[in-house]
């Protein structure tokens, strides 16, 4: 890692961002705001400015705002930030022994510091729309007119709040999921069937458990010869992170950038947003997070940690997304993809309405609320928190202390005296783990299922959106078209 | 420097109340935050900052008196 202590770190005068979306643009603010006066090169292969991913799959899709809602800052602010952008032009190579990063034009931009955050890209089919960038929202937009036939191949976050958006607009809309049931890896079978039941209820012919074979003229064919027709598809079935760049740059790529618990992955380079594989020790895990919320706090981590090695802080966040499906709100904290025990602590899965706490080995891991107000919420994210074990945290800077597997707590954690539901409190929901004795809940038949990469993101879920919704939460399937 | 909030860009997501629990809060029924504050102290300024920058929705504009 570079050296020094100074804020820019002994020599380090030249820092390049690799990424200008959520994430990208949180590094370089935050490296801003730390008093790095030097040389903050921001590169990103679209043209334009940093704009959000999460409205993509929402307001864009439905038409409720305009394309300029979405500018993450003011031309004045990115102007104010003193950058040597560098956007409508890509990274293609990473040369760590020269420290130089090549673009698609030619030309090498020399660094002393890197950050990497290039996110994902949709995986494809043959065929058909995705929801990435905001020209295909718009795209897309302008093809959703009443009584429009659209098939939706995956039905994760973001195709879900396409699936909702075009259903509004008046489309006839058919969602093609390659699982038994939709999201079941992510938030668990039982949530999952409801969100299945929210989609017929709203007029989707929602088919699970099909092979899509290939986009064709008409329509969608499935593995079996069936040709589902259609005017539009639009193609939601996860996403790739954008490594092929750094390929022969010694960096280590597995289904991300694989980082430590610093979000560095190599002396002076960190990475940041979807793109990042990193150890939260929280969880005791290695996680890539497709949220839109982590781009921003792992960004502005791993500025921190480029500029201030000898400070440098473990990244051990709880994961939060959000998603808009219908006059659904859901909210999430935790890491509910490991989860093996999934059980709602309080309302009603019938009413649309409850919150689900989940559990991995005895531990809580996660809580998902549906219909219930935020705030009231937020304890949860505490008790996640506190269930952890998180080794190394707060731990002195830049040893790379283990994580540690995270000693699983068992049911009856105390609850600690932090849980808010003092006086002013909103009432609290459902009684975070400890006090309350688990009662036995739905064993996930599918938390088996898929472990394999990370969320699917695209845009979507806010968070999911992941990053953009897609970022985030976005994601959501993994499981994949075959 | 002054706090304004965008408000139909909020998604509730609470998380300027989390690092800066002095200029925001939630409304009990939606979320939607609200703004405490509007001119934080010299002191809290680094807290608004934080606040602004960890928003997913890019609600939160400072703007410099």
């Amino acid at each position: 890692m570079p050296g020094g202590g100074d804020p820019a770190g002994a020599g380090v005068n030249r820092i390049v961002v690799v990424g200008a979306s959520a994430a990208g643009l949180a590094a370089v603010e935050t490296l801003r705001r730390e008093g790095f006066t030097g040389t903050l090169t921001l590169v990103g292969d679209e043209p334009l400015l940093p704009y959000d991913r999460p409205p993509l799959s929402k307001q864009i899709l439905s038409g409720d705002w305009e394309p300029e809602r979405v500018a993450l800052r003011s031309s004045a602010d990115i102007g104010a930030l003193g950058l040597d952008l560098r956007l409508g032009v890509a990274a293609t190579g990473l040369d760590q022994a020269r420290r130089v990063v090549t673009l698609a034009d030619g030309t090498e931009v020399p660094y002393d510091g890197l950050v990497v955050a290039t996110g994902v890209r949709p995986r494809s089919l043959s065929g058909g729309s995705s929801l990435r960038t905001l020209d295909e929202a718009l795209d897309l937009r302008k093809r959703l007119t009443p009584a429009r036939e659209l098939v939706v191949v995956g039905a994760g976050f973001l195709g879900a709040e396409c699936a909702a958006v075009a259903r509004a607009l008046g489309c006839r809309v058919t969602l093609l999921e390659p699982a038994p049931v939709p999201l079941a890896h992510a938030v668990g079978e039982p949530i999952g069937r409801m969100l299945s039941d929210v989609h017929r209820d709203n007029g989707v012919d929602l088919r699970t458990g099909v092979a899509v074979s290939e986009v064709v003229d008409g329509g969608v064919l499935l593995a079996d010869g069936t040709l589902v027709a259609g005017d539009e598809v639009v193609v939601a079935i996860g996403s790739h992170p954008n490594t092929e760049w750094l390929a022969g740059s010694g960096l280590t790529v597995d289904d991300g950038v694989v980082c430590d618990e610093f979000c560095a992955a190599a002396p002076g380079v960190y990475a940041a947003g979807d793109v990042a594989r990193w150890h939260n020790p929280l969880f005791g895990v290695s996680m890539r997070i497709e949220h839109r919320t982590n781009a921003a706090e792992q960004a502005m981590a791993a500025a921190r940690n480029l500029l201030h090695p000898e400070a440098a802080k473990p990244f051990a966040p709880v994961p939060y997304f959000w998603s808009d499906q219908y006059d659904l709100k859901i909210h999430a904290y935790g890491y509910l993809r490991g989860h093996d025990t999934v059980e709602v602590v309080e309302g009603d899965l019938q009413q649309r309405r409850f919150l689900a706490a989940y559990y991995k080995d005895g531990r809580l891991v996660g809580a998902l609320a549906v219909g219930m107000p935020p705030k009231a919420i937020r304890p949860w994210r505490k008790a996640i928190i506190e269930a952890g074990t998180p080794a190394g945290l707060g731990a002195p800077a830049g040893l790379g202390a283990p994580a540690g597997p995270g000693t699983p707590a068992g049911p009856g954690i105390p609850a600690g005296p932090g849980i808010p539901g003092g006086p002013g409190d909103v009432a609290r929901i459902g009684t975070p783990p400890g006090a309350a004795v688990r009662q036995r809940g739905f064993e996930s038949e599918s938390a088996a299922v898929v472990q394999s990469e990370a969320d699917a993101g695209q845009a979507g879920p806010d968070g999911v959106t992941g990053a953009a919704a897609e970022s985030e939460a976005a994601g959501v399937q993994r499981g994949g078209v075959a | 420097m002054r706090v304004e909030l965008d408000e139909p860009k909020c998604v509730a997501a609470g998380q300027c109340v989390m690092v800066a629990p002095d200029l925001f809060d939630q409304r009990d029924d939606d979320g939607v935050a609200v703004v405490l504050n509007s001119s934080p102290a010299p002191d809290q300024e680094d807290e608004a900052r934080e606040a602004a920058a960890v928003c997913p929705a890019a609600a939160i504009r400072l703007v410099q008196a």
